[in-house]
């Protein structure tokens, strides 16, 4: 048997909308058959991974608690991604955009002022901003390959934060716990709903998933964006420059992810630990091309994946078994988003075997 | 003119009702055509005709979808180019199917016996090569090598094949007259030893000159089989297009102007380990005046497109000049606002995005050169998609660009309509200097005949025009004015008229010298 | 046995999956394939190694069951890359998650066990020659079949008429294509072959290296093995000069942090990453060496027509 692909005269539309739903379709199939394995009735498993989390107020909170970082990412790696630079070192961006925020509440935790939030934020988008624009600078003017300097640096970020936790950064109240002290009031990032604990980071996410789908759709930049992805040669022929726009979605991507940072370690977690992550950076890769790089789809797959955090943890309580089988599904997922694409520009044919094929030079 | 028709023992190939369907769409349409040993036959048809897909079908590449192909009275099931090979048949690419980052010898061992040494292939080859006048390096890097070098890498290893049948796919298109001599050479050394040579090509001179019979094909279907000899270019023309395709009237230019465009000493090294620099080019385009730059493919006519369109800007202000004024350091929106337009060489990622509509691609030649008209909210740079798609509009009709629908993607178009639009899209705004590379490359003869057309009016109503060409014949329909380029280097210019194709094909050549000994400094 | 004996032993040690890593990615890349899924396919690799050596008692059943793993994992991606022709970046970051995730799930209930050490392999005599012996006769099969693995690679691409054919693949898939090549099988093999490399190098880390499993043990070894192709210029030799290289630097912080020296142990910690950043650098700002070496067609999907 083999499989041909057949050029689409046209980009499908149907399977354009379709092919996430499949994908999520498939995932959740095997996800079914993996529960199975492990010996755990697949519907009950599958009910408390996806469908329970959404039952009750709190935990909907959660689910904005959790998608608001990885909108936020994610929205920024979709203009990387359509500009073809491959940021992939959000993680990182994330973590020094949550320490560049946290000097404030930190260093200078005497000063307390309805300035020091807005400033917080301003600081972690700038440190998630310079961060990237280390890769940014190395691909634009040296040449280097961002796809492993970015992620190189993921380790580097993990390493500062450990060691500011465990060194200059430790509460000196603590009791030798390596985390910073825990914030002031006032460098705590309020509650979006009187109903529970989501903050404003879901705000930030949905408001920069809006601005940059208008970006994306109706301006000039989007469309730069657009073109210098899809050929170099004829956006340079429009007079837009590739060096230019990998410090823009850069830049921005990183902005995005520092402010994800900031808005995390204030909203949700109010100090500083060796972990602050369970992986946004890299889930949000799976967000941005479930999401088919358009920030309104990030916003609903950024909740999907969302819910498979929630689901894991769900499952942990209510099945005895550990949370790594979120990590499978997101990977999975990943996989069949991948595949599913293929379906928007091919058509595919299963050719079972070749009539004519006498000679056994057929099966090429 | 079937294979039953004549008895099967006389005929080296006979092809029956051969089709070959993408999707729907049928590239070849029961084509039958037959090759008698010894003679030179014509494939004969526009670009889109069918012929690539035909001789792909014969050399295994594609699988036809349905008819017969019978070799020396046996039915035949080609299903790769080694069984195409172990029957005897050979093939020379238009687009060659070299490896830039191999040596000769090496390109010509793949499609050789594994068990054959790369040593005695490099001995062999090099022998065969001076034997048929066509000498090679077996160790010199493809990617080092001329055009007319690396043709020649393609006919050696098919002749190392001896095979019965060599298929040429436009072999001519990359050749300087004199090459072109010096193959026809060879090929009438290969018929007098009794092979057959299957000749594909749209140009009618060489075909009358060589080929002993043709068969032509028009939108994937015989439309005619004869003896070239006996007919005359437009009769084979007519069989060809289907009717005939207006002339292009350069008649009424002549009115020269002041200097619109002039480079002075233009010199750009290289950017890439294959590219071309440019050395001290001197040229000056009057209004009114159609400036044509021929020259063989690869010898410095995407750099110098490059330097003068501002896509790649050069060291100094003063050797490039827009109407008096220098612009050698200025990108290509500032040039176009000083009122120049471009059409480069390449279609796909070049001039267009192929997944983008046909507005978007409007807008990605004119973003800036009509900001006022189709852009809105200041800062915010909204596009105003209503004016773009009026002004995308305007040109199809003003171009008669066919397409499927209102604003289909650039990529769904045929190279000539596309061709046409792109053309189209600079000549919308009245560019006082047009540059346009390769004009008319792989684009149907109705689409040619409007796009020079177009160019000649323009000049006419008082712009200079420069066309970079590797077409002899279209440089002749266009051009007031010829200069050659070759090596990076550029002759003078001549009055059209004072210029026969000898005397092109000698500039082309290159008189300053030419050094054959090939670069190897990326050896592995 | 010499103190600077000892530490070029641990050298090779944490060289040697490095090598095996980027020997495969190497032939993988030559054949026009970008697969950044390395880390995937060598925790994988690592984790079914680990399974098999404690389920079976032997670390060559281990050995085995690694070298499988990545295979089978990088069917995977050349499913969609080269038959779904989906993005080869975007794909190899899935497998590289999905094989973190997966491993993480099947190996959990060997979390903490200690595990079996694969035994040496001792050369009679030749081990016995002072200093080199020590070094280069008294190892484990992993660690010669790393070697074998860089000499038969290069005499495959460089001697071979196979070999040939994979690099001409990825110089120009069309023109292979013309001359009927297959380029997808060829593809498909080399993948594979990465995978199998990648797998072995993940077997290394847990029956050698430290033989235990532990979650995310691969600590970017895949991404460093990627650097060093580029560093490498895609010549297999060179890949050998580099993951010493790169041993070393780890070996030498390890050293420093035992030894303590002044220094934070998260920054030396953070050597090896940066040192591939630094090697990434001064490899690559050259535009005209990176140009001339880098396959032509890295990265690009090809559809036959047919």
């Amino acid at each position: 048997m083999r499989i041909e692909l057949e050029r689409r005269a046209d980009v499908s539309k149907l399977f354009s909308i379709l092919s996430p739903f499949i994908a999520l379709g498939l995932t959740l199939f095997f996800g079914g058959i993996m529960f199975m394995m492990l010996g755990k009735d697949p519907f009950s498993a599958l009910y408390s991974f996806f469908i329970e989390p959404l039952t009750e107020v709190w935990s909907l909170h959660e689910l904005a608690i959790k998608a608001a970082p990885l909108i936020l990412i994610a929205v920024g790696l979709s203009v990387c991604y359509r500009s073809n630079n491959w940021n992939i070192g959000a993680e990182g961006q994330f973590i020094m955009g949550a320490i560049a925020g946290s000097i404030l509440p930190v260093v200078f935790y005497e000063w307390q002022s309805p300035l020091v939030l807005p400033l917080m934020m301003l600081l972690g988008m700038l440190g998630g901003a310079l961060f990237a624009g280390i890769p940014a600078f190395l691909k634009a003017h040296l040449n280097t390959n961002e796809i492993l300097t970015s992620l190189m640096l993921v380790y580097v970020a993990q390493l500062f934060l450990d060691w500011l936790v465990r060194g200059p950064w430790r509460n000196p109240g603590g009791m030798n716990f390596p985390e910073t002290r825990t914030f002031d009031a006032t460098a705590v990032l309020p509650e979006m709903f009187a109903s529970g604990r989501a903050h404003w980071g879901f705000g930030f996410a949905i408001l920069a998933a809006i601005l940059i789908w208008f970006m994306m759709r109706y301006t000039l930049k989007g469309f730069e964006i657009t073109v210098l992805g899809q050929s170099q040669r004829a956006g340079r022929f429009a007079g837009f420059s590739s060096r230019k726009m990998i410090w823009f979605s850069m830049l921005l991507s990183g902005a995005l992810a520092g402010l994800a940072g900031i808005a995390e370690v204030s909203g949700a977690i109010q100090q500083l630990r060796p972990v602050i992550s369970p992986g946004y950076g890299f889930t949000a890769i799976i967000v941005a091309f479930l999401g088919r790089l358009n920030p309104l789809g990030i916003v609903v797959s950024g909740l999907v994946l969302a819910l498979t955090y929630l689901g894991g943890e769900a499952v942990q309580v209510s099945l005895q078994i550990s949370d790594k089988p979120i990590r499978v599904f997101q990977g999975l997922l990943l996989f069949f988003v991948l595949s599913c694409d293929t379906l928007i520009h091919y058509k595919i044919r299963m050719i079972w075997y070749d009539l004519n094929d006498t000679t056994g030079e057929g099966a090429r | 003119m079937s294979a039953e028709g004549q008895p099967a023992n006389s005929l080296l190939l006979a092809v029956g009702q051969l089709t070959k369907l993408f999707g729907t769409f049928a590239a070849c349409n029961g084509i039958n055509l037959d090759i008698k040993p010894g003679e030179i036959h014509a494939l004969l048809g526009e670009n889109g005709a069918g012929k690539s897909t035909l001789v792909k079908m014969l050399f295994g590449v594609l699988a036809p979808t349905s008819g017969q192909i019978v070799w020396q009275g046996q039915p035949v099931r080609i299903s790769s180019p080694s069984a195409a090979r172990k029957l005897g048949i050979g093939m020379v690419f238009q687009h060659f199917s070299l490896f830039e980052a191999l040596t000769v010898a090496e390109n010509i061992a793949l499609s050789m016996d594994p068990g054959v040494s790369l040593a005695r292939i490099a001995k062999e080859a090099s022998d065969l090569s001076h034997a048929y006048g066509l000498p090679l390096d077996p160790h010199a890097h493809v990617a080092d090598l001329s055009v007319g070098e690396r043709q020649r890498i393609e006919i050696v290893r098919a002749l190392l094949q001896n095979p019965k049948l060599i298929i040429l796919d436009e072999p001519t298109s990359v050749l300087t007259p004199q090459e072109a001599d010096r193959l026809f050479e060879t090929l009438n050394k290969l018929k007098a030893e009794g092979r057959s040579v299957l000749y594909i090509s749209h140009r009618l001179e060489e075909v009358q000159r060589i080929c002993d019979r043709a068969t032509v094909l028009r939108h994937g279907k015989v439309t005619g089989a004869c003896d070239p000899r006996q007919e005359t270019p437009s009769s084979l023309a007519r069989m060809m297009v289907g009717g005939d395709v207006a002339h292009v009237s350069a008649e009424g230019t002549g009115t020269k102007g002041a200097i619109k465009l002039e480079a002075r000493h233009l010199s750009a090294s290289a950017r890439t380990p294959f590219a071309v620099s440019l050395k001290n080019i001197c040229l000056k385009v009057h209004a009114g005046e159609v400036l044509a730059i021929a020259g063989v493919a690869g010898n410095g006519q995407g750099e110098l497109f490059d330097a003068l369109s501002g896509e790649y800007p050069v060291a100094s202000d003063d050797v490039i000049l827009i109407s008096d004024k220098p612009v050698g350091t200025r990108g290509i929106n500032a040039r176009r606002l000083m009122g120049a337009g471009f059409v480069p060489e390449e279609r796909h990622g070049h001039a267009a995005v192929s997944a983008l509509s046909l507005s978007d691609n409007l807008i990605l030649a004119r973003s800036q050169s009509d900001r006022r008209a189709f852009l809105g909210g200041g800062p915010l740079g909204l596009i105003r998609q209503d004016a773009v798609k009026m002004a995308a509009k305007r040109i199809s009709a003003a171009m008669d660009v066919r397409k499927s629908g209102e604003n289909p993607p650039a990529g769904s178009l045929s190279g000539g309509n596309l061709q046409k639009f792109i053309v189209g899209r600079e000549l919308d705004r009245q560019p006082t200097v047009l540059i346009v590379n390769q004009p008319t490359w792989g684009v149907d003869a109705g689409a040619a005949s409007r796009i020079r057309q177009a160019l000649v009016d323009l000049a006419k109503s008082g712009s200079a025009v420069l066309v970079i060409s590797q077409d002899l014949d279209e440089i002749f329909e266009v051009a007031t004015e010829i200069a050659v380029i070759s090596e990076g280097r550029l002759s003078d210019i001549y009055p059209a008229s004072d210029l026969s194709r000898e005397k092109i094909g000698l500039l082309m050549g290159g008189m300053y010298g030419k050094t054959e000994t090939a670069e190897t400094a990326h050896a592995h | 046995m010499g103190m600077f004996e000892a530490i070029l032993l641990t050298v090779i040690t944490a060289a040697t999956p490095l090598v095996l890593a980027a020997i495969g990615e190497l032939v993988t890349e030559r054949s026009g394939v970008l697969n950044l899924g390395v880390e995937g396919m060598i925790i994988m690799g690592a984790a079914c190694a680990f399974i098999a050596t404690q389920l079976t008692g032997s670390p060559y059943v281990g050995i085995l069951a690694g070298i499988a793993s990545g295979a089978i994992f990088s069917l995977l991606f050349g499913f969609l890359t080269l038959t779904l022709v989906a993005n080869q970046v975007a794909t190899g970051l899935a497998l590289t998650i999905l094989g973190l995730g997966v491993s993480s799930m099947i190996a959990e209930p060997y979390l903490g066990q200690s595990g079996i050490k694969l035994p040496q392999i001792v050369f009679p005599v030749l081990s016995d020659i002072p200093f080199l012996g020590a070094v280069l006769f008294k190892q484990d099969l992993i660690f010669y079949l790393s070697i074998a693995l860089v000499a038969g690679v290069n005499w495959f691409l460089f001697k071979s008429r196979a070999g040939l054919k994979l690099r001409s693949v990825g110089d120009s898939h069309a023109s292979a294509h013309a001359l009927g090549i297959n380029v997808i099988r060829t593809r498909y093999l080399a993948v594979m072959f990465g995978g199998a490399c990648a797998g072995l190098a993940g077997a290394q880390l847990s029956l050698v290296y430290t033989p235990q499993w532990a979650e995310n043990m691969s600590a970017g070894r895949g991404w460093i093995a990627l650097a060093l192709v580029v560093f490498a210029s895609w010549r297999p030799w060179r890949i050998v000069a580099g993951g010493y290289l790169f041993g070393a630097v780890s070996i030498s912080q390890l050293y420093a942090q035992a030894s303590g020296v002044g220094i934070p142990s998260q920054f030396l910690s953070a050597l090896p990453y940066l040192a591939t950043i630094i090697v990434l650098i001064l490899i690559s700002h050259n535009r005209r060496t990176t140009l001339i070496n880098t396959p032509a067609s890295l990265g690009k999907s090809f559809v036959p027509d047919r």
